[in-house]
């Protein structure tokens, strides 16, 4: 076997001889994936699908149009070099290459997003759960055309608006525990029809309930919904009283590309981390079997380093931790402590230390996300090797405290807060839909439940314009704490109404 | 096996639609940004793209988020000196790593303004934007204006694009029904004839495979007549016709007597740039003409108008005398939409002055559209504004305007041209 031509000019004869030889050592590794379809596109390419969330199609939108313009603007000014790939979660898998790259690079993108990112697509448990990879593409272009048909019924104004109000709400359309039926393009337009006419006279009942003519106050409490709700979006396109059939579906739609990403949002750095120890085992396993050659290697490993890094807190190029460090770096260790565990990993992995790595690895990466895939497999090596500490700031108090460094009584609690760190229900503050006054002024009231005290930032009384948008009656935030009180935040009302 | 596909060809501009609906929407912002940038911008350099800045809050997205206050946990890379229980001073506030993850701050910009470039167009597009000339009428079929092209039947030969389908399809069918008619016809009578050998029980074998025979070599003939043929295309013809367009010329008279300072030239080269890139890019057919004044008036080309030095005393009446000549001799009213835009210090040697308004009033305001005057003067108005007021008194597409500073400009300029008869007041 020659070695593989190592450009750096790329054509597509070479791609294909590199992938068929990566797909070749992929299978090796039992690497399930989806079929390939690689799309090769220029700059300017990249930059519109960074803009519509790196979808290859998508409805219109200002938003999206700002975030082109904003990365546009990056991109010349070079604050900003574009992302070397953009992998879609879709069957078959479709992987975006830039034209300007060298053939190196158009390997380490194969190799990191057509086997690693689809691999894990395919097999991880939150996306085979959550997300039907062969349906989305159908249900974009579906919802692109619906819109741009609302557009052109109702006014791409009235669109823009529902669609900036269902924006805001964006990240509490998803079903945390259940599990969404899957999309299917022919199913999804004949239901939306039917939809339109049951929804609207469903709603009206809920409304109609009220007993009519009896004076009788009634003493128990009737409660709506009777369980506090946390998918608003849902919420709304099953009650809100006075939207219109189409506004729904909007509101449906939304919801339903929000629900698509809800796994990549808990999985960034075991997704990040599986793709990038694969491009390296897999080019390096190309290397140590004589096909690639060492100016392949050596500008391929120049990219990973950078990829790989991590700056120190007090950097200047610190914006957290990279999750491309810490993901292939566990995968790393994981495998280190496979093959020859330290007395520590003994004691910290149990069975897992000594264990067939291939096996630990895919069993890693199919059934956790990034909360417990931290809780479960980092160890105390990766906590000296990034001299990970954890600082507590408590508003109340005039310092920052140093609550854990790297050492032995603070393994557990950094590992526990890492964990925590990434875990979704932390991140984002706990807002429930916790009743609506079905026998009064419909009002709809929302609850916050705060985490160590941590108070919603000024921008909620905009995103309450938004939900009263949609809903049309008045609404409240409430905040409940710790203690039981609740505490009035915020509301937005209808105006002119008398009071 | 993996699949490539190569989608350069593609093209870029998937985002143009958003981008479009983001400049649609940030209108009126961008339209203020755009204001102020016309007064800073070089005389030579008005016609650029623009650097647009809108406050970051205006184009936010809202989102349920915490804000500061409460327990922030956070673990961190690259401990160097810390050990359990260190406190730390509280970075200031504004930088270092503060408890929120913002995105990325593009350094240098600022964070709190959202920054991006208007291209030509766009820039003209909105600078421009709710300007017409006034009172502006279709005039002329003329040899050299434009065609608008229209549906004009069919024709048998055209390019594949143009293939009208349906109707090739319907001649296609006729034909065939047509040309298989009299086959159809025979085959009809035989098979009849056929079916009746067969009822008859002592039927000629012999008879009836001629028959059969026959019968095939018919079937045959018809399935042998195409379904198409090229003789069917049709292809949709198009036609093109002249409009009736409009045709206008603009006469641009500047002053530029030694009152005028420079300063005051400079406002008013600004004012005729503007003018100049209104026309340019709203208007197909307008011609440009120029005069300088100061005692004479001549035409002059757009280099001279702009950057000529010349100068001297003021008579005003000279500029509308040459203008009364050009119109004369190259314009006709009938044909032509006259337009005029005259700017002025107001300093003008006073006898001359009620001769200007007899001028404008009994010549030039009953060919003409519609006639700006801009007086650019700190000082008080003189005769010559004194007169015109006269001449605005009675007709209506005569409007005086006073501009003091380079600010006044594009405010004046909207006013001129705006498609609201009102506001032109």
């Amino acid at each position: 076997m020659s070695m593989l031509d190592d450009g750096p000019d790329w054509n597509f004869e070479l791609l294909e001889q590199y992938d068929a030889e990566i797909g070749a050592l992929a299978k090796r590794f039992r690497l399930k994936t989806y079929p390939n379809q690689i799309e090769v596109i220029t700059a300017e390419q990249m930059m519109d699908a960074y803009a519509s969330i790196g979808m290859p199609i998508n409805y219109s939108h200002w938003s999206f149009g700002k975030k082109f313009i904003h990365t546009e603007q990056n991109y010349r000014r070079g604050f900003m070099g574009l992302a070397y790939e953009i992998v879609i979660n879709a069957d078959p898998c479709i992987a975006y290459l830039m034209e300007e790259n060298t053939v190196t690079m158009q390997a380490l993108v194969i190799a990191h997003a057509c086997y690693g990112h689809n691999s894990f697509f395919k097999n991880n448990y939150l996306f085979k759960t959550w997300t039907d990879a062969s349906a989305i593409i159908d249900y974009l272009v579906f919802a692109k055309d619906y819109v741009a048909k609302c557009e052109t019924k109702h006014g791409v104004e009235a669109v823009e608006h529902t669609l900036d109000a269902c924006h805001a709400l964006m990240n509490y359309g998803v079903d945390r525990y259940k599990r969404p039926p899957n999309l299917s393009i022919e199913e999804e337009k004949h239901r939306q029809e039917e939809r339109e006419k049951y929804l609207q006279s469903q709603v009206n009942d809920l409304w109609r309930t009220l007993p009519k003519g009896e004076k009788t106050v009634h003493k128990e409490e009737f409660r709506f919904p009777a369980e506090p709700e946390e998918n608003i979006l849902y919420f709304i396109e099953k009650h809100a009283p006075l939207l219109e059939p189409w506004q729904r579906e909007l509101v449906r739609i939304v919801r339903k590309i929000s629900q698509y990403f809800y796994p990549q949002k808990q999985t960034q750095v075991m997704n990040e981390g599986w793709a990038t120890f694969w491009h390296y085992h897999l080019l390096n396993t190309l290397y140590d079997e004589g096909k690639v050659t060492d100016r392949f290697i050596m500008e391929f490993l120049h990219s990973h380093t950078g990829v790989v890094a991590q700056p120190d807190y007090n950097s200047p190029y610190f914006s957290g931790i990279n999750p491309y460090a810490l993901g292939f770096n566990m995968f790393m260790d994981i495998k280190r402590y496979c093959e020859s565990p330290t007395q520590e990993d003994k004691e910290w992995f149990g069975d897992l230390a000594g264990s067939n790595w291939l096996d630990t690895l895919h069993f890693a990466m199919e059934n956790f996300k990034d909360e417990s895939f931290i809780s479960q497999f980092l160890s105390p090596k990766i906590m000296r090797d990034f001299r990970l500490f954890s600082i507590e700031d408590d508003s109340s108090k005039p310092f920052i405290n140093v609550s854990a460094i790297h050492d032995e009584l603070g393994y557990r609690q950094i590992k526990e807060q890492l964990s925590a760190q990434y875990n979704l229900s932390n991140i984002e503050p706990n807002i429930q839909v916790y009743k609506v006054d079905v026998r009064g002024d419909r009002s709809l009231t929302l609850r916050y439940y705060p985490q160590a005290g941590k108070p919603l930032a000024a921008s909620k009384t905009e995103v309450l314009k938004h939900l009263h948008h949609l809903w049309k009656f008045d609404v409240y935030l409430e905040q409940e704490n710790a203690d039981g009180t609740v505490l009035k935040l915020s509301s937005c009302r209808t105006e002119g109404k008398v009071a | 096996m993996s699949h490539f596909i190569d989608r350069r060809p593609n093209g870029k501009g998937k985002s143009t639609v958003n981008r479009q609906r983001f400049i649609r929407r940030y209108k009126q912002q961008i339209k203020r940004s755009v204001s102020d940038a016309i007064g800073n911008r070089s005389v030579t350099d008005i016609d650029s793209g623009e650097q647009i800045t809108i406050p970051k809050r205006d184009v936010s997205e809202p989102l349920f988020h915490t804000g500061k206050g409460g327990t922030h946990k956070r673990v961190l890379p690259g401990n160097d000196q810390f050990a359990k229980g260190d406190k730390i001073k509280r970075p200031p506030p504004g930088q270092g790593q503060g408890s929120g993850d913002g995105d990325a701050t593009n350094t240098g910009e600022g964070e709190d303004e959202f920054v991006f470039s208007l291209s030509k167009d766009e820039y003209l597009d909105i600078l421009f934007d709710g300007l017409e000339l006034p009172n502006l009428k279709k005039t002329t079929v003329n040899s050299s204006t434009e065609f608008e092209t229209y549906r004009a039947g069919y024709q048998t030969e055209g390019i594949p694009s143009n293939l009208d389908i349906v109707r090739s399809l319907k001649g296609a069918v006729a034909r065939k029904i047509a040309m298989t008619s009299a086959s159809r016809k025979e085959l009809r009578e035989l098979e009849a004839e056929l079916q009746h050998l067969l009822g008859d029980p002592h039927h000629d074998r012999e008879k009836i495979l001629a028959l059969e025979a026959k019968i095939e070599e018919l079937k045959e003939r018809i399935a042998k007549v195409p379904f198409i043929d090229t003789f069917d295309l049709r292809f949709r013809n198009y036609a093109k016709r002249p409009v009736p367009s409009s045709q206008a010329v603009m006469f641009c008279l500047m002053d530029v007597s030694g009152s005028m300072d420079q300063a005051t030239k400079d406002i008013a080269k600004r004012f005729y740039i503007l003018l100049y890139l209104f026309l340019n890019a709203r208007y197909d057919n307008v011609d440009v003409v120029y005069i300088r004044h100061h005692t004479q008036a001549k035409e002059v080309d757009e280099q001279t108008f702009f950057y000529s030095q010349e100068t001297g005393g003021t008579i005003v009446s000279s500029a509308l005398k040459e203008m009364q000549k050009i119109v004369d001799e190259r314009y006709d009213p009938a044909e032509w939409n006259i337009y005029a835009a005259q700017a002025s210090d107001g300093d003008n040697w006073s006898d001359d002055s009620p001769l200007c308004r007899d001028l404008l009033a009994n010549d030039l305001m009953p060919v003409t559209r519609f006639y700006a005057y801009i007086e650019i003067t700190t000082r008080d108005h003189q005769s010559l504004w004194n007169e015109y007021q006269k001449v605005s008194d009675v007709w209506e597409n005569f409007v005086c305007k006073h501009i003091v500073s380079v600010d006044d400009i594009l405010p004046v300029f909207r006013e001129l041209f705006s498609t609201d008869s009102e506001l032109r007041g």
